[in-house]
């Protein structure tokens, strides 16, 4: 074992975290989440044209493989003239696929919030999107906090396939070294050891944001 | 706390509110037929009759919660400002369900208060975000108003650290907060431990004094002979019988009426 070469590639795969991983996985998210509760509210209309859109975004995003998802837009979409970067094309795979699976999140959380919460919200004079604002979602917030987490979870390390349309990120930069060092057990275990470390952060955070939010619930 | 207008008439004069024909079904099941409510400025209305028999719906229809298949809702002088005319046999837009709500305030069986909002939030959400009222001034408002109904203490408090009793005084001063011409209540005490019914049933007795307009469905029919000026006895879909308080419950003229009363005493 070259205990020189394992040390000081520490380095460059958290300089990939930093700079590939964790903004991939943010930016993703962020745009995944905008477009879930978009679809979530678009299956919950009672406009059938808007929730059959919604029904079938989410059936295929959850019917094919992430995989599949990023190489028809990386690969894919040049031959009808779309070429796009790797970055874009990463976080856009992403997003749509955290759309499809955060969409059913959001949708199943608005509707565990009882009738009467919306029919309070009515009575002192609320419409349907300010009720839907101010009372509904904060409620569901709290609810789809635990699954929105394990999404989230996911997404970090579903990141590495980005690594399959040359986005320069932690896993990549494992390859790349493990490749000239012929070090593969060691570099993919590094590998692994720095993507548990970031989803140890992440699962302490999501208790805080858990026990926030559970500020006004009975224990 | 009592109704935003300085100078009550008096009670039985103003008409508050009419309602004609009202009517409502779910596929073939016929839940409101003919119903016609008058309720003037200052009287209370007790909605009583067995469960299904259609007077949770009529109380829900005055605030726009159910929407009846026909018939009228007037506010007030329909020709006047503040007058409002509604006939659900035409189609009923958002605009007149909103001016519908905002001049009637609903207290629920089951208080449903936010949860993620203190007390004080609670009753301020309506006077600021939509009333557009000095986010001070419904604080005042509100404060004032716990103060009365004994919960000043609770201002900072979320709804499950409350007793149901305390939940639904808070439900109450919500919708007085929005000063509406007109409290509904559904059955206000009817999710509530049996020792803690007096609490609420004494705000509502104060607010009935001090001249608020109330239509109230409820199960108490002590508290209805008490308090109510207008006994209203629905079943089936139906106004079986109606007349004051102490007629219709005491000495009722029809035999379901005779039959419902004494049902309820022998519970007692």
């Amino acid at each position: 074992m070259n205990w020189d070469l394992i040390w000081s590639s520490f380095g460059p795969l958290i300089t990939g975290a930093v700079t590939g991983t964790i903004p991939l996985t943010l930016a993703s998210f962020a745009f995944g989440l905008v477009l879930a509760l978009v679809v979530a509210l678009m299956r919950l209309s009672p406009n059938w044209l808007l929730s059959g859109i919604g029904r079938f975004y989410v059936s295929v995003i959850r019917g094919t493989p992430l995989l599949v998802q990023l190489f028809v837009i990386f690969f894919g979409l040049p031959s009808i003239g779309i070429r796009l970067d790797p970055w874009p094309s990463a976080i856009i795979a992403f997003s749509l696929n955290v759309g499809g699976y955060a969409a059913e999140i959001i949708r199943a959380a608005i509707l565990s919030v009882p009738k009467g919460q919306w029919e309070a919200g009515h009575t002192i004079g609320m419409s349907r999107p300010q009720t839907l604002v101010r009372i509904i979602l904060p409620q569901a917030a709290r609810v789809s906090v635990p699954p929105l987490s394990n999404t989230f979870i996911s997404l970090v390390k579903d990141t590495s396939l980005a690594s399959l349309i040359l986005v320069t990120e932690l896993f990549r930069n494992a390859q790349q070294i493990a490749a000239f060092s012929q070090e593969f057990m060691a570099l993919y275990l590094q590998a692994a050891l720095v993507y548990w470390v970031i989803c140890l952060v992440l699962s302490t955070a999501q208790s805080a944001v858990e026990k926030r939010l559970d500020r006004y619930v009975a224990h | 706390m009592s109704p935003t207008n300085e100078s009550i008439p008096e009670p039985g004069v103003t008409s508050v509110l009419q309602a004609r024909n009202l009517a409502k079904a779910f596929g073939s099941n016929v839940v409101l037929r003919d119903i016609d409510i008058d309720i003037r400025r200052g009287q209370v209305v007790a909605l009583i009759g067995p469960s299904g028999s259609g007077k949770t719906t009529v109380l829900r229809s005055l605030n726009g919660l159910e929407i009846p298949d026909g018939g009228t809702v007037t506010f007030g002088d329909s020709d006047t400002a503040g007058g409002l005319s509604i006939d659900f046999g035409a189609k009923v837009g958002k605009k007149e369900i909103a001016a519908l709500r905002d001049r009637s305030a609903m207290v629920f069986q089951h208080y449903n208060l936010f949860p993620h909002m203190t007390v004080l939030k609670n009753i301020i959400e309506g006077p600021v975000q939509v009333q557009k009222r000095p986010k001070a001034e419904a604080i005042a408002e509100a404060e004032r108003l716990l103060e009365r109904v004994g919960l000043a203490d609770k201002r900072d408090a979320y709804p499950f650290e409350l007793s149901g009793g305390q939940q639904q005084r808070v439900g109450i001063v919500r919708a007085l907060a929005l000063k509406p011409q007109l409290l509904l209540f559904d059955e206000p005490t009817s999710a509530l431990d049996p020792e803690l019914v007096g609490d609420v049933l004494g705000v509502i007795k104060e607010l009935a004094e001090e001249g608020w307009t109330m239509v109230i469905v409820t199960h108490e029919l002590a508290f209805a002979q008490h308090v109510a000026d207008e006994v209203i006895f629905m079943d089936g879909g139906v106004v079986v019988e109606r007349g004051p308080a102490a007629e219709v419950l005491r000495a009722p003229t029809q035999e379901r009426t005779k039959l419902f009363v004494k049902r309820l005493q022998h519970d007692v």
